[in-house]
């Protein structure tokens, strides 16, 4: 499930700080001071030390340093910039079998040893409820090793000026196209997390995000009705260079309805396409219901993969474990062990993987100190497997976790969260203008809107930003009030052609919550323009009183 | 955790305000301890403490602004914290919307401290937990469920003469209890500023009541049909309605509220005369901070719905001051009225009708109509004659909160229920609603 609680990450973390920078301030030089290795390799061992002494058989210490930059911007205002730290250290332990962990944001061997002997505390106390014993899939030890996000520009060496000056071109760009209010936000993580475990792990790694939305709204004030159009470009798992648009970084939507970006985004001309399409919105054709061949693309559909493909795949759902929250899974065991439960048509392959470079779940070892992987998940349609971490690999009659353990604080315990999880592309050549050529009856949707599924992954009703009549293979006029509704494994049977890889793209989720307490978590989802055939869409047109 | 006292707060905050040379200054302290306890599968998985504090300084030289936050309370410390605002001060542009702080507020102290709550310890999470357990042991049901709490105290204080303390303490529970084929699932939440109102046994109960009671649902057809939606059903849809009740967002013709030609619908009747809804920060069931602290403003009970009208909207200090209004402070609780009747009693006068114990994934899908669509869930029942005929399965719907209170047809006697994703407490009654609209089925249980 999607929340919208950046600030929330911050403000609800132990040693959280709120800390509003403008211009290159004296607080962000500091940010680029990291604590020394060496330093947190002595912590982690006087932690596990403490485990061990308080009758561990395992122990991991992940100590964090968790920086995040939120640059809010309306119209030609700069309305906050806000910094967030937290730093400290999570003790995770096994003791008579059970679970246990504690935290602290006190860096100081005594502050952390106390943390281990109180994680062991716990862990022997939940013992007493626990109905069979933590079973954790080998992990070779793998010394003392680091990995980075690959990035050619530190966002926190980019002055706040420049990004908002960039954020208030946008917002200007789209006031010009035609909204009458625009919106451009940067959200900016950076996550320094020390990993170490008593199987002889010590892992440093450095990981950077980064999000733009903007958000242009058109208002008609004679009729009293407004529309908005977000923007339709993903979040990434890189650096400022992201914003060093190139020309081959652009995508040409289907009959040239939207730019689209890959590997670079020119937000000014997004922003005054948004400004010039939410205008456009407020004259569009409300969409008579019933059945369509829909056009998806990457930008919309990586939303229904999440929600449809990614959630219901996570073992800890299908075991049980989110039913008091998130919910369970219709992806049940017995369906799995069938091997031969049709998730989707032929054509349909899912993979999960923490690997691809520039995408939101790509890190080198997950936060159980697992090396990261590719995997099935769906092969030829059939379900082939699920995300798995280390106590649940055993369940499963895997040798090894999947390395989808996460969490997104040193005070939080870590936990299975979803890789990205992508649709592979067709294996046949298709542009989305061939494919859209085949329709007869269609809509084509792109961006993301409202989304909704139930707590077993069934039904669904998703939106988007942009809707697109097609009729008689040719793409027509814009159309509103457009929501479709589906059973998820209806919809990926129904699924008929997919376009080829030069077509395949990820976005991505950025605030993805699951747990009690809730965590966040970010991960992005690929795919290529894709059809589904005689699809249920419903009018969402309303008037109240 | 030192839970600091009115007077070792008011002493940090003028340490603070004193080392200020910045036009305006001030100051926000809080901190918490938040005790956790998780289970799934019939056994506990998770367990937690944290603990917290921090204090935010936020200074303005004209209408360049600066914070810095630091969670040392010693007075080189608050002193860096000083000056590390009046750097980014210095390098701030003007904010054109900055608005000069509050002058001294009258902060009337809500009760939102109990000492009951503030005892609460490893062992009490446990055994909370352990009832709905055992319980569904003894059932064969599988029990998984939240129980959180949480004991704080927060003050603020600016240089023109602002200052509050509070102290306060909450909890939460949450429970599911789902039978071993799967059949069937019920669930419970529970909400207190008071651990001794606070049943867990009780609690327990009504979730292995529904589970037990919703194996083997019938599918009816989607369509409108009356609703009994009990009051955790019901706040997240009015949750999200509240949040829009915003007067720039109304009057710059963004929000449901907008007038047509321009302008905002306050005091127009948009909802049912039995509509009646306030915010009131003393509230007895549900206290929360006398103050707003993004604005420093006083809270005070105000009438938001008076019988079906709209009866005030939210004004920020700047555009209160744009607009020649009062500038109101955000609301921190949401107090629907309702009847006498219990939930039973509304059931035993339906002739036909669906009782939806729990709503999910709730999305906005126009916010021009507040159109929201989401999902029932753990126990989904369908009413003739006044009894509870059989299980149905869940369904979806598309429905404005606004459609759904101008179609009240009864409402029953108010209970507390705590927002999952709205900021707002509440104080919902159970309501009758006519023609809810349900879009399609859903498998889940």
């Amino acid at each position: 499930m999607e929340r919208r609680t950046f600030i929330k990450i911050g403000a609800g973390t132990a040693g959280a700080m709120l800390v509003p920078v403008f211009g290159n301030a004296i607080a962000a030089e500091e940010l680029l001071n990291p604590m020394a290795t060496s330093a947190k390799k002595a912590l982690a061992d006087t932690a596990m030390d403490a485990a061990r002494k308080a009758g561990a058989s395992y122990c991991d210490v992940r100590i964090g340093r968790y920086l995040n930059q939120y640059i809010t911007t309306r119209d030609l205002n700069v309305q906050g910039v806000t910094n967030t730290e937290s730093s400290g250290v999570g003790v995770r332990v096994i003791a008579a079998g059970a679970y246990g962990f504690a935290a602290t944001n006190a860096m100081t061997p005594d502050a952390v040893a106390n943390a281990a002997r109180q994680a062991v505390a716990i862990a022997k106390a939940n013992a007493r409820l626990q109905t069979e014993p933590v079973v954790l899939a080998p992990v070779k030890g793998v010394g003392e090793v680091a990995w980075a996000t690959p990035f050619k520009r530190d966002w926190r060496s980019v002055p706040v000026k420049d990004k908002a000056e960039m954020l208030i071109a946008a917002n200007k760009a789209g006031l010009d196209a035609g909204a009458s209010f625009m919106t451009a936000n940067l959200f900016q993580i950076n996550q320094q997390k020390y990993f170490a475990s008593t199987d002889g792990s010590y892992i440093d790694q450095d990981i950077h995000r980064l999000w733009a939305p903007i958000n242009a709204t058109a208002v008609d004030k004679a009729s009293g009705k407004f529309r908005s159009r977000a923007g339709l470009a993903p979040p990434v798992g890189m650096g400022y260079e992201w914003f060093d648009v190139k020309p081959e970084h652009k995508v040409r939507a289907a009959g040239g309805v939207a730019t689209l970006y890959r590997g670079g985004y020119d937000i000014v001309e997004e922003a005054r396409n948004a400004g010039r399409q939410a205008r456009a919105k407020l004259s569009a054709k409300s969409v008579d219901p019933g059945k369509y061949d829909l056009v998806l693309a990457p930008e919309n559909l990586f939303l229904t993969i999440h929600e449809s493909v990614g959630h219901p795949t996570e073992l800890d759902r299908v075991l049980g474990y989110e039913a008091n929250y998130a919910g369970t899974s219709f992806c049940t065991l017995d369906k799995w062990e069938s091997k031969t439960f049709k998730f989707g048509s032929l054509i349909v392959n899912f993979s999960g993987e923490k690997t691809t470079p520039g995408s939101l779940g790509a890190v080198g070892y997950d936060d159980e100190g697992v090396p990261t992987k590719r995997w099935d998940i769906v092969r030829d349609g059939v379900l082939v497997n699920y995300q798995a971490t280390r106590d649940q690999a055993h369940i499963i009659g895997e040798k090894e976790s999947h390395g989808c353990s996460y969490a997104d604080s040193w005070s939080n315990v870590q936990f299975q969260r979803m890789p990205n999880v992508s649709l592979a592309a067709g294996k046949a050549p298709l542009t989305p203008d061939e494919m859209v050529k085949d329709v007869k009856k269609g809509i084509y949707i792109l961006g993301r809107g409202s989304y909704s599924i139930d707590q077993q992954r069934y039904n669904f009703q998703f939106g988007g930003q942009l809707y697109f009549e097609i009729k008689d293979g040719k793409i027509g006029q814009m159309l509103e009030d457009v929501a479709y509704q589906s059973n998820t494994q209806d919809f990926w049977n129904a699924c008929t052609a997919i376009c080829d890889e030069r077509d395949w793209r990820m976005s991505g989720s950025f605030f993805d919550g699951k747990g009690q307490p809730s965590q966040v978590s970010a991960v992005s989802h690929g795919s290529s323009t894709t059809r589904f055939n005689g699809i249920n869409v419903i009018n969402t047109g309303r008037k109240i009183a | 955790m030192q839970q600091l006292d009115e007077d070792q707060s008011r002493r940090i905050c003028e340490r603070v305000l004193g080392f200020s040379k910045a036009d305006e200054c001030s100051v926000a302290i809080a901190g918490s301890r938040q005790g956790n306890i998780r289970f799934a599968r019939s056994g506990v998985s998770t367990a937690g403490l944290n603990e917290d504090r921090r204090l935010s300084v936020t200074v303005a030289f004209g209408k360049r602004q600066g914070t810095a936050t630091v969670n040392e309370f010693d007075d080189k410390s608050l002193a860096q914290a000083v000056r590390r605002a009046e750097d980014i001060a210095r390098l701030a542009p003007e904010n054109p919307e900055y608005v000069p702080l509050p002058g001294r507020q009258d902060f009337k102290a809500s009760a939102e401290y109990v000492a009951a709550t503030a005892a609460i310890d490893p062992d009490y999470r446990a055994e909370a937990a352990s009832h709905a357990i055992l319980a569904g042991r003894q059932n064969k049901l599988i029990t998984a469920g939240f129980f959180t709490d949480v004991t704080g105290y927060e003050a603020i204080a600016n240089s023109k003469g602002v200052f509050g303390h509070r102290a306060y303490t909450n909890l939460g529970f949450t429970c599911t209890a789902r039978t071993e084929d799967g059949r069937g699932s019920g669930w419970v939440t529970r909400s207190a500023v008071d651990a001794q109102r606070f049943d867990a046994r009780e609690a327990a109960a009504v979730a292995i009541e529904k589970a037990l009671r919703s194996v083997d649902a019938k599918a009816i057809e989607p369509g409108r049909y009356t609703v009994i939606l009990e009051p955790a059903a019901t706040s997240e849809i009015v949750g999200r309605m509240f949040g829009a009740f915003g007067a720039r967002q109304a009057d710059e013709g963004r929000s449901f509220l907008a007038k047509k030609g321009g302008g905002n619908r306050l005091g127009e009747q948009l909802f049912d005369p039995q509509v009646n809804v306030w915010a009131d920060p003393w509230d007895k069931d549900v206290p929360v901070s006398p103050w707003d602290a993004q604005s420093m403003l006083a809270r005070r009970r105000t009438d938001i719905i008076r019988n079906g009208k709209v009866a005030a909207l939210d004004y920020s200090r700047y555009w209160a001051q744009k607009n020649g209004a009062a500038p109101t402070a955000r609301h921190g609780n949401m107090i629907m009225a309702g009847g006498t009747k219990s939930l039973e009693e509304l059931v035993a006068e339906t002739k036909k009708g669906v009782i939806v114990t729990r709503t999910w994934y709730i999305r906005m899908v126009d916010p021009q109509s507040l159109l929201l669509t989401g999902l029932t869930r753990d126990g989904t029942f369908y009413v003739e004659n006044g009894k509870i005929k059989y299980p149905i399965k869940n369904f979806r719907f598309n429905e404005s909160p606004v459609t759904m209170l101008n179609n009240v047809d009864a409402l029953g006697k108010p209970v507390v229920i705590g927002g999952d994703e709205v900021p707002f407490q509440m104080v919902i009654p159970p309501m009758r609603i006519r023609d809810f609209n349900f879009t399609s089925l859903s498998d889940a249980v």
